[in-house]
């Protein structure tokens, strides 16, 4: 603990409207940690990754990524931070349904303006890592979801990030398939040094995590940085 | 299958449209406008025939009746002259009356005859003579208001009219006297290629507003296909489901109806107020014409079953979802290309038929032809934009989003831009038929505005009288150059010869060498030089040389007046220096011929009922000029004609057709432009969750605004091209018809533009959804 | 289930005679197996002997089931102890760890606490299983997951226990 965290977050406040989602969570990741962020439903959990991931601006809290202020920085700054720093994941419906996998996972690739054949041979490759390389060519509709959720793994590691955020990521898969996602997820984040923000629900899924905090009416309880 | 069973369907999915909860409701509703949207502009299309009719019933009715002369003035008659003029741009009538006895009838709309010097107004003129606006033009009508023209003595409620007691008239100035007002009603047959524009036009505006109708019945397909799952779940079968799919459709289509006859009899209130292109209605004047009423309700509720039923052909509805064939079947080209071959065959044969003089077409074979060449380039679209779309590749990401998504599915994208399709095609080939018409119709005036603004003529006294009605004109502020002539005519003097009924006559014009040159080609001209015009070999609207030579000859001596009449004839001797030189037309595209002398060569004073020509150019930086020389040339007479060159000038019936076409196209394409949009804003709808997925990873928002327009302009980009390939082929095809040449080929250009704009606007309309759609909040599922 | 703690909590809301105790005990956590008055006295005295209680008095009569018991200093510390040290997971914890719940809701200590310590322990171990898993062959997986599925109930017991804390404590309370 002796080492700054990559991403810190303190007091951060969220509400929708008159909802509140967040009202002061502390949070951090250290490089190359996967950190299970747990929780009843409605608890708050999936605010706390949008702010983290900087998708949403906190009302209120600090949030420093890597020296960063992300707060302070603009929203296009922000969407470039997370085209190159981060990757997603979530349950359901972030493929694009008319391209073909390939040209899916080599999507945050050509936004950051590679050369399409550059980055559908990479996009290959991590197909291939991910045990779905048969997908490359077919389209989100054509597989099932387990291998759907690989695809979107590949797509989230394809750009080297260094944070993962993975919102319910087996939440739509049977235990067989969601333990593979989590495997090859783990496994290949491990590899490359990327650190994971895994929001879920299922104790056996926060399993596969390094240590994990729990949200609870919109506070985390971090066990080991409370301390 | 029973019509019961039929009945029982359609009610239950009439219910389920209606009570379906929100969305349910919402879909309803939005096709119940669509297709009210398109009815009412089916009911007005319909109304505009009786409307321009009317409008000229009332103009025959108020014109002085002038079927046949009458000699001496009576109790009841009355000299009337009318005038026409413009004020601002805004056309501007007037109708000048004397009443010869206490018994002269009153034009329709007014109580009773104005006092001398008095003169009943618009409503709208009124308005403009009371507003700061019309400050110049009370200046130019020195009659003091003493009442109001009725409705029944106007043609619109927004027209500038006046009617007024001219005590100065005479049997000199006046048009004609008359005993009472109204003609028979006109009924000039339309000629043949009138009729044949007004056909295609027609076909043109009405086939878009029927795409229109079956796309908007479509509206909410993907949030139905999920609730027919339903239905297939708690048992329905197969043709029931279908049925009731029909049925929903059913019930937005009739309240469509609905909408659309409330739409119609609200927007014919708008008739009076809103003006296009010079067309302004009363109310009452606009009324559909009842048998194209009663098709479109006929038309519009089978129109939505059938194509809801066409449209759930390829698609299978199961029970746990609706399932599109996986490769949906391959488009084929054969029966497409039949519909546009069988269009060609039924236009073929008349090709080179028609003349000017038919008063009847074929308008079954035209119109039929048309509609299925039309009809054909439709169904060839979505074919071709299938075919286009699959060679696509490459390019950055948001035209790859927007390909790839296009090649999965480009039916819809294809059948919202298909109403772009007949609205173009049919534009450029009605655009084509006006290029060749306009020269048949209007290039006869040959108005050269390059040289002349302004053109009007006045009687004089004398010379001295027309030389001072020309310096007045010139020194109007804001006039940058005058022409300006004395005219008058010369004869050859001495009694007449065997065979001449009247004696040898030509013009004579005065002036300066400047506006000399206006009426012939000069080599060269001084103060004193006196030249011989003749027209050019081939002129149809002057005299041949030798006609004009037996009077205007170098060193011949010439009559100042009629040698006929009696009294004391003045002469002048033509210099025998005078020389012979070449007329040309004039700014108002006449040929000048005869005398033209320099001022210094001839005494004005000497001619004999002269008349100041005059014609002005004004500095663009007064926009008021035109109006002060009205002003100025009617304070001289009263009764004086300015005329407005132009460059061209279309015959008021052509006018009137070509009226109709354009305010009819541009609703269409307001429509098109619509259903492209509701098509574009639900698709974004449907994929909320897809789109804040995509920002979570930081694609840009320009990257997704990008990919929409590209989604758009491909399918219309590949529409207009069709279009314009299919429209230049109809339009040749129909030019051909009447033995005509194309005069431009870039017509297309105006409607390729609209279409550009078209992308343009529903792009920008789509961006709002966008970007809130791209917030985070559609991530949200708890 | 540790019969001492359990009686120990009990004497930290007051001191009880030993029927007292036993009746307490049998109210709130020995629906199907009630105690033994024999368990009660051994388990009393082995608390006298290590200091925990102390005889607080005697009623007329004798019999150890008329002496007064009160908790000591030492014996307060050893419940705390008892409380916040996570059970080690292992199937049917339940009973444990709901006397582990009342008792903490009974003295006023934090049950949310002791909960989420629980359920960190619970999964510490899965945790550990799922590694053992990824690294073992079939058999160790198929093992592994029944300990994971059995862990995983638990954990959703504990989850389940701690959104109804509130309405718990108004029972215990009452």
């Amino acid at each position: 603990m002796t080492t700054e965290p990559l991403l810190r977050a303190t007091g951060l406040t969220k509400a929708y409207g008159a909802t509140p989602a967040l009202s002061g969570a502390d949070f951090a990741l250290r490089a190359g940690e996967v950190v299970a962020v747990m929780g009843p439903s409605g608890s708050g959990k999936s605010t706390l990754l949008h702010c983290l991931a900087g998708i949403v601006r906190p009302d209120a809290g600090t949030l420093a990524y890597d020296g960063r202020d992300l707060t302070a920085l603009s929203d296009t700054a922000r969407s470039a931070l997370r085209r190159t720093d981060f990757g997603f994941v979530f349950q359901f419906g972030q493929l694009v349904p008319e391209l073909s996998c390939a040209e899916n996972v080599a999507l945050p690739l050509r936004l950051n303006g590679e050369k399409r054949k550059a980055a559908e041979a990479r996009a290959v490759e991590w197909l291939a890592r991910l045990e779905v390389d048969d997908t490359a060519d077919k389209r989100p509709g054509e597989i099932s979801g387990g291998q759907g959720q690989r695809v979107a793994v590949a797509r989230a590691l394809v750009t080297a990030p260094r944070v993962i955020f993975a919102d319910e990521p087996t939440g739509a898969l049977d235990s067989l398939n969601g333990e593979r996602v989590m495997r090859l997820l783990t496994e290949a984040s491990r590899d490359t040094g990327a650190a994971v923000v895994l929001v879920t629900h299922e104790a056996r899924v926060a399993a596969w995590s390094d240590r994990e905090v729990v949200v609870r009416d919109g506070s985390v309880r971090d066990t080991e940085w409370a301390a | 299958m029973t019509p019961s069973t039929w009945g029982r369907d359609l009610t239950l999915g009439a219910r389920f449209a209606l009570t379906g909860g929100r969305s349910g409701l919402l879909r309803t509703l939005l096709t119940a406008a669509g297709v009210g949207f398109g009815v009412a502009l089916l009911l007005l299309a319909s109304s505009l025939p009786s409307m321009l009719f009317q409008r000229e019933v009332r103009e025959a009715a108020r014109a002085a009746d002038a079927a046949h002369e009458i000699e001496a003035p009576r109790p009841d008659t009355f000299l009337h002259y009318t005038q026409h003029s413009s004020y601002r741009g805004t056309a501007l009538s007037g109708l000048l009356l004397k009443p010869e006895g206490p018994k002269a009838p009153t034009p329709p709309g007014t109580a009773g005859m104005p006092a001398e010097g008095e003169m009943l107004v618009s409503p709208a003129l009124g308005r403009l003579l009371d507003s700061p606006d019309g400050a110049l033009l009370k200046e130019r009508l020195p009659y003091e208001v003493a009442g109001t023209i009725g409705e029944a003595g106007l043609i619109g409620p927004n027209e500038l009219r006046y009617v007024a007691h001219a005590g100065f008239l005479t049997t000199d100035n006046y048009d004609g006297r008359a005993e009472r007002y109204g003609w028979s009603v006109p009924e000039e047959p339309m000629n043949a290629f009138l009729l044949l524009l007004v056909v295609i036009a027609y076909v043109v505006l009405l086939l878009p507003v029927l795409v229109f109708i079956a796309t908007a019945a479509r509206f909410g397909g993907e949030q139905r296909d999920r609730r027919l799952a339903a239905l297939r779940l708690v048992g329905a079968d197969n043709g029931t489901t279908r049925r009731i799919a029909a049925g929903e459709s059913l019930a937005g289509a009739l309240l469509g109806l609905v909408v659309g006859a409330g739409l119609f009899l609200v927007s014919r209130q708008f008739a009076g107020a809103v003006e296009i292109w010079d067309v302004n209605a009363f109310p009452s004047d606009v009324v559909p014409h009842a048998a194209l009423a009663l098709l479109v309700l006929a038309v519009v509720p089978v129109a939505s079953v059938v194509v809801t039923l066409f449209a759930l052909r390829g698609v299978a509805i199961e029970p746990l979802g609706v399932v599109r064939a996986a490769t949906p079947r391959r488009r084929r080209l054969w029966w497409r290309v039949l519909i546009l071959a069988a269009g060609a065959a039924l236009l073929a044969p008349t090709v080179g038929g028609i003349r000017m003089e038919d008063t009847a077409i074929d308008t079954v074979a035209i119109g039929g032809g048309t509609v299925l060449v039309l009809v054909g380039l439709t169904g060839l679209l979505p074919w071709l934009v299938e075919a286009v779309v699959k060679r696509l590749r490459g390019g950055p990401v948001s035209w790859q989003l927007a390909v790839r998504r296009l090649q999965l599915s480009s039916g819809t994208a294809a059948r919202a831009v298909s109403g772009i399709v007949v609205a173009a095609a049919g534009a450029i080939a009605l655009q084509m038929l006006f290029q060749a018409m306009e020269r048949d119709f209007t290039s006869l005036t040959g108005h050269d505005t390059t040289r002349a603004q302004l053109q009007t003529s006045l009687d004089a006294r004398d010379g001295d009288e027309a030389r001072r009605t020309i310096d007045r004109l010139a020194s109007v502020d804001g006039v940058t150059r005058v022409i300006g002539t004395t005219d008058a005519h010369v004869f050859r003097p001495g009694p007449l010869r065997e065979g001449e009924d009247f004696a040898p006559i030509t013009q004579l014009s005065v002036g300066d060498c400047a506006s000399l040159r206006e009426y012939a080609v000069l080599p060269s001209c001084a103060d004193g030089d006196v030249f011989v015009a003749l027209p050019p070999k081939g002129a149809t609207d002057a005299p041949d040389a030798t006609w004009i030579e037996q009077t205007a000859r170098p060193g011949a001596e010439v009559a100042l007046r009629d040698p006929d009449r009696r009294g004391t004839v003045p002469t002048w001797r033509i210099p025998a220096d005078a020389r012979k030189v070449e007329a040309r037309r004039d700014p108002a595209g006449l040929h000048r011929y005869g005398l033209l002398a320099t001022t210094g060569s001839l005494d004005v004073r000497q001619l004999d009922d002269p008349s100041a020509e005059v014609m002005v150019r004004f500095d663009p930086a007064s926009p008021d000029a035109p109006e002060l020389v009205r002003n100025a040339a009617l304070a001289i007479d009263p009764t004086a004609t300015v005329r407005g060159l132009s460059d061209t000038e279309q015959s008021s019936r052509f006018l009137s057709v070509r009226t109709g076409i354009l305010v009819g196209s541009t609703l269409t394409m307001l429509l098109v432009a619509a259903s492209l949009l509701v098509a574009t804003l639900e698709q974004l709808r449907d994929r909320k969750r897809l789109l804040s997925s995509l920002v979570a990873f930081g694609t840009r928002r320009t990257t997704l605004s990008w990919s929409v327009l590209w989604q758009t302009a491909v399918p219309i980009g590949v529409g207009l091209a069709l279009a314009v390939a299919g429209g230049i082929g109809l339009g040749s095809v129909l030019l051909a018809m009447t033995g005509q040449r194309v005069q431009d080929w870039w017509v297309f250009l105006p409607v390729v533009g609209v279409g550009a704009g078209l992308i343009a606007a529903v792009t920008l309309l789509s961006l709002p959804l966008l970007w809130r759609l791209m917030r985070a909040d559609g991530l949200r599922t708890e | 289930m540790s019969i001492g703690h359990t009686l120990l909590g009990l004497l930290e809301t007051g001191p009880r005679h030993g029927y007292d105790l036993k009746r307490a005990f049998d109210e709130r956590f020995g629906h199907d197996r009630p105690l033994h008055y024999g368990q009660v006295y051994s388990t009393m005295s082995r608390l006298l002997k290590n200091g925990l209680v102390v005889v607080d008095g005697v009623e007329p009569g004798g019999g150890p089931e008329r002496k007064r018991y009160a908790i000591t200093d030492a014996g307060i510390t050893d419940v705390a102890r008892w409380l916040a040290t996570p059970e080690k997971p292992e199937p049917y914890l339940q009973s444990t760890l709901y006397t582990k719940v009342v008792l903490a809701l009974l003295t006023g200590r934090g049950a949310a606490e002791l909960l989420d310590t629980q359920r960190a322990e619970h999964l510490r171990l899965m945790r550990e299983l799922t590694r053992r898993k990824k690294d073992g062959d079939l058999a160790d997986q198929l093992i592994c997951d029944h300990a994971l599925f059995h862990l995983e109930a638990d954990l959703r017991w504990l989850e389940l226990t701690a959104a109804r804390l509130d309405r718990l404590a108004a029972e215990v309370r009452r």
